[in-house]
């Protein structure tokens, strides 16, 4: 049986751990608050863009001139996984690193190579027998549109040069504060959004330069902006998980605190209660003599 | 005189601007245009540059704007750029740090540099610059 001192010291050990897992919720919750305001700030121009690249491929219907939407057979793929740069989060990263790690058993038919965005999707994959491409870590706590921009611009890069048939992203999909998705995603080639197209009025637009050149300049830009949501939605998500995981981990702490706090107080009541009935019994044997 | 002209100028971080304007001035990709009420719907290409815009009031308000495209239509004109700044709003001292950081990667044609890259924030940088002396 341990002794009172060392409950002691088990309870306090426990409260300080406690008071950690509070600041980290709080600190989650004040920046999933910020993730959430970007994500919504960015909204209008997301779905603007779609919207016109939609509505200029529907008109463009020679789209063969346009490297970025150029279809090939899937020889070589390119998985990006998106994690968190950082842990306690619940079972953000793990889900996505199970994820990638079926995804890769999936496609067994190509060659598979990944891209890590995010420190915690590395850590796993580096010491393991996978291919890695390229990596963009520790850049979650800053995150900045150019960080997004330079990830776009080297998976561009890397499909032009016929590196890769194909490039798909697995991230976290911000659903709410205590539920995350994972989604994987096709990247390159771009595929317009069709759906979209019913919604447009017809008008006859002037277009300066011509259409192509609009659409080829474009492309990259859009790509720019996907990345930027899938950035942000994995970063609310992460802030989301933490916040989650943060609340349990108090509440168990809580709970522990509790128990802790009971089985001290029996114990304590038990050695009082021997104290006492030694004392007594020793009372007792003087009387005799 | 009332207008029902309106500009949006919106980035990957909210709208930048929006209000009821007379006219405004764009830097397309093929050279810079002025957009009046009534104008046809149209959609070009937006480079680096000062946006100029005259407000129903009358006042004259300068913008700079990085690359992206506009869209005219039913007299409302949206611009979308990845990135917006009024006039008074340019951090100068940021500009010109950004503009001898540029010039610098230039100069040394380090082989791992994206020479396009640095031009493109060379050409920002002076674009805002040039912006803080109309304000």
């Amino acid at each position: 049986m341990a002794t009172l001192r060392e409950i002691r010291d088990r309870i306090s050990s426990v409260k300080s751990t406690q008071q950690i897992t509070k600041a980290m919720k709080m600190v989650a919750a004040a920046k999933l608050r910020k993730a959430q305001e970007h994500i919504l700030a960015f909204r209008p121009y997301s779905f603007e863009m779609r919207n016109l690249i939609a509505h200029l491929s529907a008109r463009s219907p020679d789209v063969s001139g346009i490297p970025l939407l150029e279809r090939r057979p899937m020889q070589k793929v390119l998985t990006v996984v998106v994690t968190a740069d950082r842990g306690l989060c619940g079972a953000f990263n793990h889900n996505i690193i199970r994820q990638a790690a079926q995804r890769v058993t999936e496609l067994s038919t190509s060659e598979v190579s990944l891209y890590f965005a995010g420190r915690k999707g590395l850590e796993y994959f580096q010491h393991r027998d996978y291919t890695i491409q390229g990596r963009q870590i520790n850049f979650f706590n800053h995150l900045k549109f150019a960080d997004a921009v330079q990830l776009s611009d080297e998976l561009a890069t890397l499909y032009i040069n016929k590196e890769f048939d194909r490039i798909e992203i697995i991230y976290n999909e911000f659903k709410s504060a205590i539920r995350q998705n994972v989604v994987v995603e096709q990247f390159l080639p771009f595929v317009p959004d069709e759906e979209l197209l019913e919604t447009k009025n017809r008008v006859d637009f002037i277009y300066e330069p011509d259409k192509e050149t609009i659409l080829n300049s474009l492309i990259p830009k859009h790509l720019h902006v996907q990345i930027w949501r899938i950035l942000l939605e994995s970063n609310a998500a992460e802030q989301g998980a933490r916040m989650t995981a943060m609340e349990s981990a108090t509440d168990n702490a809580d709970e522990l605190i509790g128990h802790l706090t009971l089985y001290y107080n029996r114990s304590r009541q038990a050695a009082i209660t021997k104290e006492i009935s030694e004392i007594v019994g020793g009372a007792e044997a003087l009387k005799e003599d | 005189m009332v207008s029902d002209l309106t500009l949006e100028v919106v980035t990957p971080f909210g709208k930048a601007y929006s209000n009821e304007i007379i006219s405004c001035t764009i830097p397309g990709e093929e050279g810079e245009f002025q957009i009046l009420k009534g104008h046809a719907a149209l959609i070009s290409l937006v480079s680096i540059g000062p946006v100029k815009v005259q407000e129903s009031d009358g006042k004259t308000v300068y913008m700079a704007v990085g690359s992206g495209y506009c869209e005219v239509k039913d007299n409302r004109v949206r611009v979308m750029v990845e990135s917006a700044e009024l006039a008074e709003q340019i951090d100068t001292e940021r500009a010109r740090k950004a503009k001898e950081r540029a010039e610098k990667r230039l100069q040394e044609h380090k082989p791992d540099v994206d020479m396009d890259r640095a031009r493109m924030a060379l050409a920002r940088a002076l674009n805002r610059m040039k912006l803080t002396q109309l304000r």
